[in-house]
């Protein structure tokens, strides 16, 4: 990586330079005071830099360099799934005819758009066990909260107001309990026992007739699987609540098993984990929504429908529906991207990812069961939880050693999440890793481990190779700067 | 030799692993779910195609879309076909972005931490406003999220917003007040104006805030200056602008009208039109409510050597540490996008802005006069930028049909979304369409619905 301090761009700017080229205007000019009152017109220019078009590659080119994604290595961050974003995916979303569509275009002439779109949809039927999907949310958390506007809205149709409730594990992702708030409920946590998996006393205890929902990811956010879901959700639907699936992990079950089967009503899909979105630095997403039947007419709207004749179209006229949840049809780009996914491993192939997937967690999880605390014994699905409290006796916390990694040229895992284990670190390798790269990384970590023990500032005062050391984010937080501004001479 | 080309697994490595494992085979790995909810033979998907043939579909599909390429477009009403220039798509092809997440790690992911920091500072700049995120899902759901954080700062729970508002945006609106059990009360527009006297009976010292968007859903400029002396006439409520951030280029920006947050959509900027998403929400506010900010924000400090470096900052508004208190649930965002619009931005500069918002309001007009000149109604009174309404004296889908035969792809159909605007149809003019192509257009509109 580049080591110089990285001027910003702002900094590189002179006056005169530019890096874009515009045809001369080929139409009479009419005065802009003739169209614009002078009060709407703007006075002073807007701060922005002016460079020529190789300053502005360079520049682009030196904080690349700064950065690190799965094309540069190992990134094992659990319960993001980053697996390698094919790159014949980036070459089909960029085709014209997929690119360059307005989404107001007459229908007719969008049919490859909406047929792509309807595919996708049957496919995500078929991998989740649900009947109908929406494609419309643009990222997980906004599917949670789709998926939890949905429940509602079936509540509320059944003339059923008093579910004000929507029950979380406490090793849900914080999003989970955040998405049933901004849907108007109230999050209540139920406990897990001590191999990691819903508490069911604790359930059937929470489980009431104020219940809307209960939202679990299985396997869970410890990598377990919740080997009792068909009784956690006879407990819920007993109490007359929804269960919602997050599809945070879906990578570890495609074809192994469905949350239709498992009893799941509804459930969101991260695209951009499972099916190689890509993460883009932290976005854009895709959240599909899937439901079962009875809560299929409350799904936003429009839904893309296959017509009598065989063509695509979208279905506006759902009375029932929950309304729009983001303008036009959702990340159609990163919907492209998933759908060529899904063709390229067919169903065979999603079923061998999920296969590998868990096989690869397996492998690296029994080569560092020794060099640290596994809090849960069984057998993990496609990522798993250890403890730093053996290294944290020894003056080294989980960030150390996380800072460490990045010496070695790794991505550190999910740390202190999920929050009832110990400086936790959360590890889920992906499929799409071979076996000496899981075996570096285990070295690597293990060695780690050592360095704790015999000589721990190494770790406690890490990351020593990267562009820039530790940064003090309680000056950031206190004093926030949060733009350039031009300093006045 | 493996069927799959992104796995890397052998059979020789399978065993060794399993032999580490201490299990038999894969199916032992899967010992934990049970039978019964085991899925049984293979998923029923379509079948696989190798990667020449995923091509091959694929363009076939995409041939079956007129793109704006292939014929010169009209259409706008939220989302445009403007100039990108090429270096967004070599910057944004880079893997160390594109395959990279949300930077938790700081040190080695200064590159996006530093991107967004400029993405924050050229939005700041743009808007006239103080601070602004990391981005959001886009326009719709940034303008949500406004109404949501004026309702927990102010505690009040009447939005009102104007019909001159992007109509799917006041849908998303709908839906996430219906969550938070907000009351929206919208108020109709006069002439493709927002209404001042209606505008003012609605506001009283219950409202969280009013939204209107500047330049409106119709192409129509202001009033924003009157609509901010209703606005702040009250105890409370906030103004929250929605705005095309390349009509700002040329405008008076929101902020200077003592806005209190601007959002919008930047794919005018650098994004292409990709059937709708994604596109990449902006989240401006003034400096008061700066804490408020739903989203990621990236603060600049120092490391332990002193050296200047980016962080992800003031996190303790955020989902993963607030959970069922957060202010927003919003979690991933739109980083590509918004770098992607960061290359654009800089590549413009601020010359490069005015003269592209110029060429857009220029055209536009030119257009618009050339219609009259025709003899065809154009209802736009009111000073706009690159959109303006025209009368069409019979339905739109109907022109629009004749239109795409004629190799157009025409404007918006306004009955879509308005009750009283039969045969209205919304027009954008941007810099991408020629003097030419304006001509032909005004000539094959004129030809359907006659002079």
């Amino acid at each position: 990586m580049d080591n110089q301090n990285q001027a910003l761009i702002f900094e590189r700017s002179r006056e005169g330079r530019t890096a874009y080229s515009l045809p001369p205007l080929d139409v009479p000019e009419t005065p802009l005071s003739n169209m614009v009152d002078k009060v709407y017109l703007r006075q002073e220019e807007p701060n922005w830099p002016e460079v020529s078009e190789l300053e502005l590659v360079r520049h682009y080119m030196a904080l690349s360099r700064r950065n690190f994604g799965v094309d540069n290595g190992f990134y094992p961050l659990g319960s993001c799934t980053m697996k390698y974003n094919p790159k014949v995916n980036e070459v089909v979303a960029r085709l014209d005819g997929l690119t360059n569509i307005h989404p107001y275009q007459d229908e007719h002439s969008v049919q490859g758009a909406l047929e792509l779109l309807y595919r996708l949809q049957e496919n995500l039927q078929e991998i989740t066990g649900m009947d109908a999907v929406t494609l419309q949310p643009a990222a997980g958390a906004h599917g949670e909260w789709t998926g939890l506007m949905i429940i509602r809205a079936f509540h509320e149709a059944n003339g059923d107001v008093k579910r004000t409730k929507v029950i979380v594990p406490d090793t849900a992702h914080g999003t989970n309990p955040a998405s049933a708030a901004v849907a108007g409920f109230d999050a209540v946590t139920v406990k897990s026992d001590e191999n990691g998996l819903v508490d069911l006393d604790d359930l059937r205890r929470v489980a009431d007739e104020t219940t809307a929902a209960f939202m679990l990811t299985n396997p869970n956010t410890l990598g377990l699987f919740e080997t009792h879901i068909q009784e956690i959700a006879e407990i819920i639907h007993a109490a007359g609540g929804k269960v919602y699936y997050d599809g945070a992990n879906m990578n570890a079950i495609m074809g192994v098993t469905r949350p239709g089967d498992m009893g799941y009503d509804v459930v969101h899909l991260n695209l951009h984990k499972t099916f190689t979105g890509p993460h883009g630095g932290g976005g854009p997403g895709s959240g599909p929504v899937g439901v079962k039947a009875e809560l299929e007419p409350f799904l936003p709207k429009p839904l893309i429908v296959k017509k009598d004749d065989g063509s695509f179209g979208f279905d506006n006229d759902r009375p029932q529906s929950i309304g729009r949840v983001k303008a036009f049809y959702g990340n159609f780009g990163i919907n492209v991207r998933a759908y060529a996914y899904i063709r390229t491993m067919g169903g065979k192939g999603l079923f061998q990812v999920s296969k590998d997937a868990v096989l690869n967690a397996n492998y690296l999880l029994k080569r560092l069961s020794d060099a640290f605390e596994t809090p849960f014994k069984q057998l993990c699905k496609h990522e798993f939880v250890l403890s730093g409290s053996r290294q944290k006796k020894l003056g080294v916390r989980t960030l150390d050693m996380a800072k460490r990694l990045l010496d070695f040229g790794y991505y550190p895992p999910t740390i202190y999440f999920p929050l009832l284990v110990d400086e936790a670190l959360m590890i889920e390798p992906t499929e799409t890793e071979s076996k000496e790269t899981l075996d570096a990384f285990a070295d690597h970590l293990i060695a780690i481990t050592k360095e704790v023990e015999n000589s721990p500032e190494i770790v406690q005062e890490a990351p020593h190779k990267t562009v820039i050391g530790r940064l003090d984010e309680t000056q950031a937080a206190r004093h926030p700067v949060l733009r350039y501004v031009k300093e006045k001479h | 030799m493996s069927e799959f080309r992104y796995l890397p697994v052998t059979e020789e490595d399978r065993r060794e692993m399993l032999n580490v494992i201490g299990v038999q085979s894969d199916e032992d790995l899967f010992s934990d779910v049970p039978a019964k909810i085991r899925f049984k033979g293979d998923l029923k998907l379509e079948p696989k195609l190798s990667e020449p043939e995923l091509v091959r579909f694929l363009a076939g599909l995409a041939k079956k879309n007129v793109s704006t390429r292939d014929y010169p477009s009209f259409l706008g009403a939220g989302i445009y076909d403007h100039y990108i220039p090429s270096v967004v798509d070599s910057v944004i092809s880079r893997g160390e972005f594109y395959t990279a997440y949300t930077p938790y790690q700081a040190e080695v992911s200064q590159g996006e931490l530093q991107a967004i920091f400029e993405f924050q500072t050229l939005i700041c700049e743009l808007t006239g406003m103080e601070a602004a995120n990391s981005s959001m899902y886009d326009g719709s759901t940034s303008l949500a999220e406004a109404a949501l954080l004026s309702s927990s700062v102010t505690r009040n729970k009447k939005i009102v917003v104007s019909e001159t508002v992007h109509p799917e945006y006041r849908q998303v609106l709908a839906t996430y007040a219906h969550g938070r059990r907000l009351d929206v009360v919208t108020v109709p527009a006069k002439n493709g104006a927002v209404d001042l006297q209606t505008l003012e009976a609605a506001v009283d010292d219950g409202t969280a805030c009013v939204i209107v968007q500047y330049p409106n859903f119709f192409g129509q400029i202001g009033p924003l200056k009157e609509i901010e002396q209703i606005v702040h006439g009250t105890k409370k409520a906030q103004l929250i602008v929605a705005s095309n951030p390349l009509s700002l280029g040329l405008l008076t920006p929101p902020g200077s009208f003592n806005a209190d947050i601007v959002v919008g959509d930047c794919q005018p900027l650098g994004i292409s039109e990709s059937f709708g998403g994604p596109h990449c929400g902006y989240f401006a506010v003034s400096k008061k409510l700066i804490r408020k900010v739903p989203g990621r924000l990236v603060g600049e400090t120092v490391d332990d050597q002193g050296q200047r470096g980016y962080v992800l900052t003031l996190q303790a508004r955020e989902q993963h540490i607030r959970r069922e208190k957060a202010t927003s649930n919003i979690c991933s965002n739109q980083a590509l996008n918004a770098l992607a619009s960061s290359v654009a931005m800089n590549a413009f500069g601020k010359k490069g802005i005015r003269e592209l918002a110029e060429q857009n309001i220029q055209k536009a007009h030119y257009a618009a006069e050339q219609f009259k000149e025709y003899g065809i109604s154009v209802c736009s009174d009111q000073p706009y930028f690159n959109e303006f309404v025209v009368d069409c004296k019979r339905p739109v889908s109907e022109v629009n049909h004749l239109l795409l035969k004629e190799g157009i792809i025409g404007g918006y159909d306004l009955s879509k979304s308005f009750d009283q605007m039969n045969n209205k149809m919304l027009i954008a003019v941007t810099e991408m369409r020629s003097k030419n192509e304006i001509d032909q257009f005004v000539e094959a509109l004129g030809g359907i619905i006659g002079g």
